[in-house]
């Protein structure tokens, strides 16, 4: 029998359970490995080498070297892990949830600092859908 | 012998150590935000603490995808700040309590909750930003602390019954050691935030001031709630408030809100703030 997965209807959220874990598994040793200043240099010099060290679908190499945040994440990245890239790119959390978001950076922040994205219209899918 | 005194809840978002660290908290981004911890700093100054219990969770730093504990306490004598991608932290080594730390472990076991055990990691924003914030910039950090590091990285986390239940057990532990030592245990993660995908800077003030009103007065209703509704009320990341669960746990059922405090944003995050004490 199949788990619960009552979180699946939420929209716009990939929760980083078993499933998506295991998907993610090198995408997520890969960025780990961006904690080693050495391993920023080596990575810096020649992103696409770096990559081809690791174990990584194609289509996570790509998505990792467009930064197509969102697309990482459907491929298994967790954000804590793939925050360790984006800290190497100079980016800041607020940076990256915004680009995710697919707002302006400018724009984000304004809605942060109006109290950021209400809950309203966003508990699940169906709420999404047609919008 | 050893007494847990008074609780802590606190958010750790990393840009709060960076604003701290570059000098930025007279900005008009971070002055209210810093404002809001003005007391807690001045009260622990007059109220120093021995050791902090330190409940947090670790972003994939000293645990990736390698090895992964539900729950996890720093034995060691030492832990240094963990270079998240940016470099370490400025902050200094945070001294451990070994003598307590193995204590509560093996009283923990006794209780059915099992820890791994960490001689050796380094520590990141989750257990230094708290630091920072109610210590502010000194050479060393004025008491010791045992890092108490829980899974929220990987869904799902330890449920909330459970971590106000192993709050329990680490009260009951901490009491059973000899010496005399005044300990406050802290939580520490939350409040509402979503830091991934298009629904990211989802932020629930209704939810968040609810669950510090409750946090007080019925924590119990508070640990029976599902992690779904922590994911889809107060977004994914949302759901390590179940931390502050453990501080409570470890309180009198009855405390005194000594100070509180609710401030959006900080980053992508809403920050909340509790000291509480026990009232005995």
């Amino acid at each position: 029998m199949a788990l619960e997965k009552p979180y699946m209807d939420i929209p716009g959220t990939i929760v980083f359970d078993s499933d998506v874990a295991r998907r993610g598994y090198w995408i997520n040793r890969f960025c780990k490995s961006l904690m080693d200043a050495g391993n920023r240099d080596r990575f810096r010099a020649d992103e696409r080498a770096y990559l081809d060290e690791w174990p990584l679908a194609e289509e996570q190499k790509k998505a990792l070297l467009d930064r197509d945040y969102n697309r990482v994440l459907e491929l298994g990245g967790n954000v804590y892990f793939f925050s360790k890239l984006f800290f190497t790119d100079e980016q800041s959390f607020e940076q990256a949830a915004s680009a995710m978001t697919g707002m302006p950076r400018e724009k984000y922040r304004e809605m942060m600092l109006n109290g950021g994205r209400s809950p309203d219209g966003n508990r699940f899918k169906k709420e999404w859908e047609g919008g | 012998m050893a007494k847990i005194t008074a609780g802590v809840a606190t958010s750790h978002v990393p840009a709060i150590g960076a604003a701290i660290d570059l000098g930025k908290t007279q900005d008009e981004y971070w002055a209210p935000l810093f404002r809001g911890y003005e007391f807690s700093k001045q009260w622990i100054r007059e109220n120093p603490p021995d050791v902090v219990f330190l409940v947090y969770n670790d972003h994939a730093s000293a645990f990736g995808m390698e090895l992964i504990p539900t729950f996890a306490i720093g034995c060691g004598e030492s832990f240094a700040p963990a270079d998240e991608g940016w470099g370490r932290r400025p902050v200094p080594d945070v001294i451990g309590h070994p003598d307590l730390a193995w204590h509560v472990r093996q009283s923990l076991a006794e209780a059915d909750f099992d820890l791994t055990i960490v001689n050796e990691m380094d520590v990141d924003h989750g257990l230094t930003v708290p630091l920072s914030l109610m210590f502010g910039q000194p050479d060393a950090w004025p008491c010791k602390v045992i890092p108490f590091a829980v899974n929220v990285v990987i869904y799902p986390p330890p449920s909330g019954q459970r971590c106000f239940n192993i709050g329990k057990a680490i009260r009951k532990a901490v009491e059973s050691f000899d010496e005399d030592l005044n300990v406050q245990i802290w939580g520490t993660g939350g409040m509402s935030h979503q830091l991934q995908g298009p629904r990211a800077g989802l932020i629930n003030k209704e939810f968040d001031n609810d669950y510090l009103d409750r946090l007080v007065t019925d924590p119990e209703s508070l640990a029976a709630m599902p992690h779904v509704d922590y994911l889809r009320e107060a977004g994914s990341e949302g759901v390590e408030l179940v931390m502050w669960l453990i501080m409570r746990g470890a309180l009198d059922d009855k405390v005194e809100v000594l100070h509180r405090f609710y401030h959006v944003p900080a980053s992508n995050t809403a920050v909340g703030h509790l000291v509480l004490k026990n009232s005995a």
